[in-house]
Parts: C-alpha cells; structure tokens; sequence
C-alpha cells in the first residue's frame, strides 16, 4: 500500500522557524559495512543547515539519506526515522517518488540531460502529464528566475543545456530541481566544482531561495558554510570508519564557541 | 667540500658530473630513440600502414566488383535492377532479371529488424538497469552465447525444427488474419508451404540472429552512460521506466541506432540460415509466405555452378547491387548518427 | 498562503497520474524481463537439440577419421576439424594486426581525413555481405591461382574479422579515461609504450571480447568459404605434416602444403552434408553441428575466463 504524505507544505509554514525535517538515531548499511551511525539531525524550515566535515565522513551518505537516493545502491540499508512535516518517510509504505519530489537533489558536478535548456526545466513537470505549453512555458519561466538564469538563457531556451558554462549549468540543474516545486533542496558541494565568481553568486542565489524552500547543504568549504548557514552540523569519522555527528548548533556557535574539541580543531583549520 | 657561507650554499668539487648525470645521454641509442620521438615515429608510421590496408581493402572490393560486371552492367542497363513486374531469371534463356531477388532481400530484413529492435531494445535495457547483479553476469553471457551459433547450425535447426514447430503456424495464422484484407493482403498472399520454406521463414531465423548484435550493443550503451544522469532524474522523482525511457535510451539515441544498423547490415547479408530456409524459388511473388531467393542465397547456389560468362557477370553484378545497397544504407545510418550525435553532446568538462 | 500554478495543476492531475505513472513502471519493467527470457529461449532449444541429435552420431571416428563414402561405416569429419583450424590461424594472423594498429590509429586521431575515411571505412566494410568477400577473393586470389585454396579461404574470412576488431578495439581504447593516458604521458613515457602498456591492457577485456566475437564468427561462417576453400574431404594435417619430415621437406613446403590446397571447414561441411537427401549424411550433419558449436562456444569460455582471471588479477 503506497501512502501519500498527506501535510503538505502550505499548513505548516503559518509557524515560524518550525522543523521540516528530523532525523533520529538513523544508521547507514552499505552491505555489513556502517557508513553512517546513530544520526540525529533536525532541520528547520526556511533556514540553511550546513553539514561539514572531513573527507569520507559520509557527509554525501547523510545528504543522500534525506531523499532516500541511497535506495538506488543494491546493497544499502537505512535503520531509524527520517521526518519530512513530522511523517516517517522511511517506511516501506511510502511513496519514494513523492517524496524525492518534495525533497529535490542539486549534484556536485553540474548534470544536465542532453536535452534542451527548456526541455531540462521541463522535465519535471512532463513527468506529472503538464503538457500544455502555456503550463510549461509558465514553470519554466518562473524557475529560471528563481535560480537568476532566465535573463542569461531566455533567447536560447531551445539550445541545448551543454552549451552553458559550468556555473550556468549547474544554475540551470537548480531550476531543474525547482520546476517540481520541491520543499527541501538538497546541496551537495553544489559549488566545488565551479570557480570562485560562479560559487558567489550560487550563494547569493541560496539567499533568495531559503526565502521559499529549506536548504541542506554539504559542504567541505567551512568558510562557505560560516557564510551561507544558519545551522551547522559537524561530522567525523570513528573508529569504525563510520561517520557520526559530533556536533549540531547554530551556526555562530560551531564557528566562535564549538562544545566539542574535534569540531574546534577542524574549524580552526587544525586539521581536515 | 667548500661551504660558501655568504650565500648559503655549497659544492662539492669531488664529485664526478659525469659519473652522475643521466648516462649514455648522447650515446647512439639515447640519439636514435630521440629521432624517432622514443619510438613514436615508427609507431605513427605503423599504424598509419595498417589504416591504409584497411581502406585499401574496402575500395579494392567495390573497385572488383564494380570492374568486374561491367560486361553485365553495359548489356542490361538499369533495367537490371529496377523493379520488374514478373522478372525471370533464367540463365539457360540468357534472361537476367534480379529485381525478384532485390525484393525478397529488402523484404526479409526490414521485417526482421521491426521484429527484432523492440525485443533487443528490452533485453539491454533489462540488462543494463534492471538484472540484479547475482544473474547479471550469466544472463549477458547467454544472451552472448545465441551469438556465437554459426548461421548454418541456425539453418540446419531452422529446416528441421523451428519451420515446421513454428513457422508454419505462424504462417498459416498470418494467412488466415490477414489473407484476405485488401491493401495487406498481397504480403500475406497464398497459405504457407508445408515445409515452411518462405520468406517469412528467413525473416523469423534472422531475428534470432540479429538480437544478440543489438542487444549487446546497445546495453554497452546503457551501461557506458553515467550516472550523474540517472541521479538527476531519480532525484526528480521520476519513476525508473521513466528515467529510463526519457532520459537513458535519448542519451544513448546514437549508440543505439548504430547497433540496429549493425543488426541491419547483418541481416541484409545473411546467406546460410536464409539460403536453407528461403525456399529458393526464382519466381517473382511478392508475399512473404511464400518462397523466396535473396541476392545472397542467389549467389551460394548458382555462382560456382555457372553456365556461362554472361551468368557469372551477372551474378557479379548482383553481389555489385547487394554492396551498393548495404553501402547506401550505411551511408543513410551515418547520417542519421551523425545528425543525433550533434543534438547529444559528450559530458561538458566544467 | 496561496496554492502555487504547479500545485493546482498537480491537484488535479496527480492522483490519476501517480498510479498510472506505477503501474506503467511495473508493467514495462516487467517486460523487458519478459523479453529477455522470450530470448533465452532459442538458445536452449537449440543448443539442446543439437546436442540431443548430435550426441547420438558422434563417435571417435567422428573426429578422427576422413571421410567415407555412403554406405562404408566408420567415416569421420577430421578433414573438416583440420581445416577449421588451419582457417582460423590464417585468419587470425591476417586480421589482428593491422585491426588493432588501424584501432590505435583512429582512437588517436579521429578527425584526420585518414581517420575519418577509416571509420567510414570499416562501417561500410562491416556491412559488406560474407559472401560477397568470397567473390572478392575468388576475383583477386582464385582464378589467377587458378585453384582453391586454404589461404584464400583464411584471407576471406581475415577480410570479415576486420571491422569488428577495428571497432571494438577503437571503442575500448575510447573508453580508457583519457587522464590514464596524461598520466603515461606525463611521466614520460612515448606514445606507442603508452598505447601498449597502458592504454591496451586498460582496454583489453574489451578488446577480447572483440576478437572472441570476430573468431567465433569467423569459424563460423559459410558463404565466404564457397568459392575460396572449396572443401576437401581427404585433407590430412597428419599426413601433410608427417610425410613432409619424411621426405625431409623444408618447413615452408610443408606450410605451402598446408595452406595451398582446397580445404574444408566445419561449417562448409554441414551445409554441404544437411542438403542431401541421405539420412547418413544429415545424421553426420547433426554431429558436425555439435562439434561446431562445442568449438565456439570454448572459444568463448576460455576468453571469457581469462577475461575474469584479468580482471581478477587488476583487482587483486
């Protein structure tokens, strides 16, 4: 029996700063191997959560956990409750494909189909049976203003989606991921592989955003998460190779007065 | 040793600048390896050898055939392919039609293609996203396996087997569905033999034939096509069939199309299995339930039993008109490759 | 808060459209499984059957004996198996070379006219007929020898061998990461080191694969053969070989020997044997179709195995 999420977004966003998604004593399997253990994370709505830490802490794993993409590798298992709007979204019940809806996915390497700059944006909503052009020509338009491409690409919307630079490209996945209207939007070191003017502006794009839709973002680059987040979450590896959250705080706090020793030391530079 | 104290280094005056630099640095090998780029010159002029053999080869073999019929080619005009009501072929009358034979080839194959395509298109696609990984392996190499059945074990099963448990019915249930309907019905025209021996026979054996080709290919296609694409769409929400169908299968469009050609091609050319199955009848009918010869299965019966110089001109003319036309349809699959392949750009590089 | 264009128009469209968009995944999913079994399904009827009809014929006179008239007991297809292996040498020499080179070549240099006009090339060469190969070589090598031969027939099947090495070795190395290459490069290594220490075993279970593939056609083809090997009946390596260190012959009148006499393969044999009307014949027939096959398919095994023993190896 497949169940759809039944509270959407417009009830609950009446209270401010209320927690869009939770996570408690989630653990990770790849196969016998325990990528991620006993996570606790809440994420507010309508705020940036950063998630840092160093590499192979399974920042990736964690991120990947909040839209259930951890499915799609056979050997992966995830024990404990994961609460999108305070429903459990990692029962067997579920409607995965809703919920990778609600909750959208921006990749590192920017990744557009081979299709056009329009066809890109419009992908999602075809999958939802939008055909009419006016429908579409409205979502477009709007999700490329969302993500500040619209005036670069509106006269070449039917050029293909490789001819941009990297940074519009990775502007134009942005669009792709908000043209199903998601509520959650996922990061993953959405910037680390563009230079630093397209990482800037990428950032003042999450500024825009937060406005309307909850950001969680991986990210090794501490400054950018001191930058952009209001919460941040420090991660580390144990002595089981498996990655454990340390530290959860507001974000003045992780960067000026960090509780845990290890997250100072890697705040500090000290190591990672 | 001196210790130049001011600039805060210092030498050593005993050691042998000869003794450690890199040795036989001008000896006659270190030169030749120079001249020749460390070899890269040779081997710029190897590989450069082979690929003019390789072109030399194609060209040589339209060149022959081409020269070859030309006694043929100035005797029958066009006449000798275009499409002839009731052409004869009749060597013994000096009668040299082969539109009869044009047809039935054309015929076979674009039907085994309609049939084969989806079925090869389904398998990789099986293969490639869906095969959980304990049968992956196995299920590749069987598929593999209907490969690596030489054509004349498929025709030597097909006479004894696969006509008369398979074919027949089939041929009898398509006579009967569509036998009579006007526009259809003169390629389902007359029941089938009972031997099965028809056209229709060819078309079904060539299936089998040609699905491992474009299954195999195009599951490398799929499997060749990074992930970043099938994320992008999960993460969507997208179901997996959709992922598949609207964003895998237009990625790897041109992969794909070029591994139908290759089935194609392979079909066109196909002489044993056809040649055991067709029938091998000379008369000039149009349906596919009766039987038929190809240009190829032409050839493998008449070519060395030849009556005449004319008869084997001729039939040198026939390989010509089967090469022209593979080579044309060729011609047509680059094109449209090529067409895909400027709409499909590789990965961007950031 | 108002409800957004998108939610409206999902409002009205999802609750159809989320189960249709299921069970259209359910349903196509589960056909290409369907499809994939429907495949399987030839291959075991006829594998089957073959090994059914020709396990009863075959006997070790089968392999190890010439052939005999109708109607005298004991007649094998050694001429046939002989002949098979002298073709597939040939071939293989002829075609391997120059296909793996002329690769090299086009993998590096795609946009060259000689590039181009040899991807062009092979496309054109790999659509050519089998048969229309053998007519090529009668042309060229048959009729100014004047007789059938092994060699001809070896270089008829090398011609069929080409485009699918050339091809799948080209896209083998195409698929080597080109920063594997960089990296040769930039530790020093010359091109050609880098393209045979590096960029082809990187490649080579691909490439393998690809000479499996044109071998087993190649042992497996007919029409090619029709007009250049002919087909021999008494042909005896033993003989050839044996009587040629009697008489003290030099090795290149043996090899003369070997390759330039009309020879059978196990494929011609079969043809010529399933369409006569005698039952011997097609029973013999049957036997030679298992024998074929037992001989592709180890083709296949062994190099897949030593493709996984590489892999393993790589791992390792």
């Amino acid at each position: 029996m497949v169940t759809k999420l039944a509270v959407s977004k417009n009830e609950k966003s009446s209270i401010e700063h209320s927690i869009k998604m939770e996570m408690k004593n989630l653990c990770v399997y790849y196969g016998k191997f325990r990528a991620l253990t006993e996570i606790n994370i809440t994420v507010q709505s309508n705020k940036i959560t950063a998630i840092i830490g160093p590499s192979g802490c399974g920042k990736s794993t964690l991120l990947r956990s909040f839209n259930r993409m951890n499915d799609l590798t056979p050997s992966a298992r995830m024990d404990g409750e994961i609460f999108l709007d305070g429903e459990n979204i990692n029962t067997a019940g579920v409607d995965v494909v809703d919920v990778r809806r609600r909750v959208g996915m921006v990749f590192q390497r920017p990744n557009p189909f081979p299709k056009s700059i329009y066809d890109n944006v419009a992908f999602g909503p075809r999958l939802y049976g939008i055909r009419r052009k006016n429908d579409l020509d409205e979502i477009v338009e709007k999700s490329l203003h969302q993500s500040a491409l619209w005036d670069e690409v509106k006269d070449k919307l039917h050029q293909s989606g490789f001819s941009l630079s990297g940074g519009q490209q990775q502007r134009l996945c942005i669009s792709r991921a908000l043209a199903v209207e998601p509520e959650v939007i996922l990061m993953d070191e959405p910037a680390s592989a563009l230079d630093p003017i397209s990482t800037l502006r990428i950032e003042e794009l999450m500024h825009d955003l937060v406005k309307d839709y909850t950001i969680i973002i991986v990210t090794h680059n501490m400054q950018q998460a001191a930058r952009v987040s209001d919460y941040t979450a420090m991660m580390m590896i144990d002595e089981h190779r498996s990655g454990r959250m340390i530290e959860f705080n507001e974000t003045q706090i992780i960067f000026t007065n960090p509780k845990d020793k290890r997250t100072e030391d890697y705040v500090t530079g000290r190591f990672g | 040793m001196t210790i130049n104290n001011e600039q805060n280094c210092w030498f050593d005056e005993n050691i042998d600048m000869k003794k450690i630099s890199v040795p036989h640095a001008n000896g006659w090998l270190a030169r030749f390896q120079r001249s020749t780029h460390h070899g890269d010159t040779l081997w710029s002029v190897l590989i450069i050898i082979a690929s003019l053999l390789v072109l030399a080869t194609v060209v040589a073999i339209g060149w022959m055939l081409w020269q070859q019929s030309t006694d043929a080619r100035i005797k029958f005009g066009w006449a000798f392919v275009l499409p002839t009501s009731n052409a004869t072929w009749d060597p013994l009358k000096g009668v040299y039609q082969s539109w009869a034979f044009i047809y039935t080839t054309l015929i076979t194959s674009l039907f085994a293609i309609i049939l084969a395509v989806p079925i090869s298109i389904g398998i990789a696609i099986f293969l490639a996203e869906l095969c959980p990984e304990s049968i992956r392996l196995p299920l590749n190499w069987m598929i593999e396996l209907l490969a690596a059945i030489p054509s004349v074990v498929y025709g030597l099963w097909g006479i004894f087997i696969f006509l008369p448990i398979v074919v027949v019915p089939v041929g009898q249930g398509l006579f009967v569905a569509f036998g009579q309907i006007p526009l259809l019905n003169s390629l389902f025209k007359g029941p089938i033999p009972l031997s099965g021996s028809s056209r229709l026979a060819a078309s079904m054996i060539l299936t089998i034939m040609i699905i491992p080709t474009i299954t195999a290919i195009s599951r490398d296609v799929l499997l060749a096509i990074p992930n970043t694409q099938r994320e992008a769409a999960m993460g969507m929400g997208s179901t997996r069939w959709e992922m598949i169908w609207q964003v895998l299968l237009p990625y790897g469009l041109s992969g794909i199309l070029g591994a139908v050609i290759l089935g194609l091609g392979r079909a066109l050319g196909e002489t044993m299995a056809v040649t055991m199955v067709i029938g091998n009848s000379l008369e000039a009918t149009n349906s596919l339930l009766t039987p038929g010869t190809t240009m190829a299965s032409l050839l493998a019966n008449q070519f060395k039993e030849s009556v005449s110089q004319l008869h084997t001109d001729a039939m040198l003319e026939i390989g010509l008109t089967l090469f022209v036309i593979t080579l044309i349809l060729n011609m047509i699959a680059r094109l449209l490759v090529w067409q895909v392949a400027r709409r499909t750009p590789q990965e961007a590089r950031a | 808060m108002t409800t957004t264009r998108f939610q409206e128009l999902i409002a009205k469209n999802e609750a159809l459209h989320s189960a249709r968009r299921r069970i259209t995944n359910s349903i196509m999913l589960a056909i290409t499984g369907l499809l994939t079994l429907l495949a399987l399904i030839p291959l075991f009827w006829i594998v089957g059957y073959v090994i059914y009809r020709g396990g009863s014929t075959i006997n070790l006179d089968f392999f190890t004996q010439l052939a005999r008239p109708l109607g005298v007991s004991g007649g094998g297809v050694l001429f046939s198996i002989e002949g098979t292996v002298v073709l597939t040498i040939i071939s293989c020499l002829c075609a391997i070379p120059p296909g793996v080179l002329a690769a090299f070549y086009v993998a590096s240099n795609p946009n060259t006219p000689l590039g181009v006009a040899l991807r062009f090339g092979t496309d054109v060469l790999a659509g050519v007929p089998s048969i229309v190969m053998g007519l090529f070589i009668y042309v060229l090598i048959v009729v100014p020898e004047k007789h059938y031969s092994a060699w001809a027939g070896g270089l008829a099947l090398a011609i069929l061998m080409l485009p699918t090495i050339v091809r799948t070795t080209e896209e083998m190395l195409k698929l080597v990461p080109h920063t594997l290459h960089e990296a040769s490069l930039g530790l020093g290594a010359p091109e050609w080191k880098t393209s045979l220490s590096v960029m082809f075993p990187a490649a080579l279970n691909g490439i393998i694969t690809g000479f499996l593939l044109a071998i087993s056609r190649a042992v497996g083809e007919t029409a090619p053969l029709l007009f250049t090997a002919l087909g021999n009946d008494q042909y005896d390596l033993g003989k050839i070989i044996g009587g040629g260190i009697q008489y003290h012959q030099s090795l290149s009148a043996i090899i003369g020997r070997i390759i330039n006499q009309p020879v059978d393969s196990l494929p011609l044999t079969l043809w010529k044997y399933a369409l006569q009307p005698y039952p011997e014949r097609i029973d013999q027939s049957w036997g030679v179709a298992l024998v074929l096959m037992i001989f592709t398919l180890s083709i296949e095994i062994i190099a897949r195995l030593w493709v996984e023993s590489r892999k393993r190896a790589l791992q390792g």
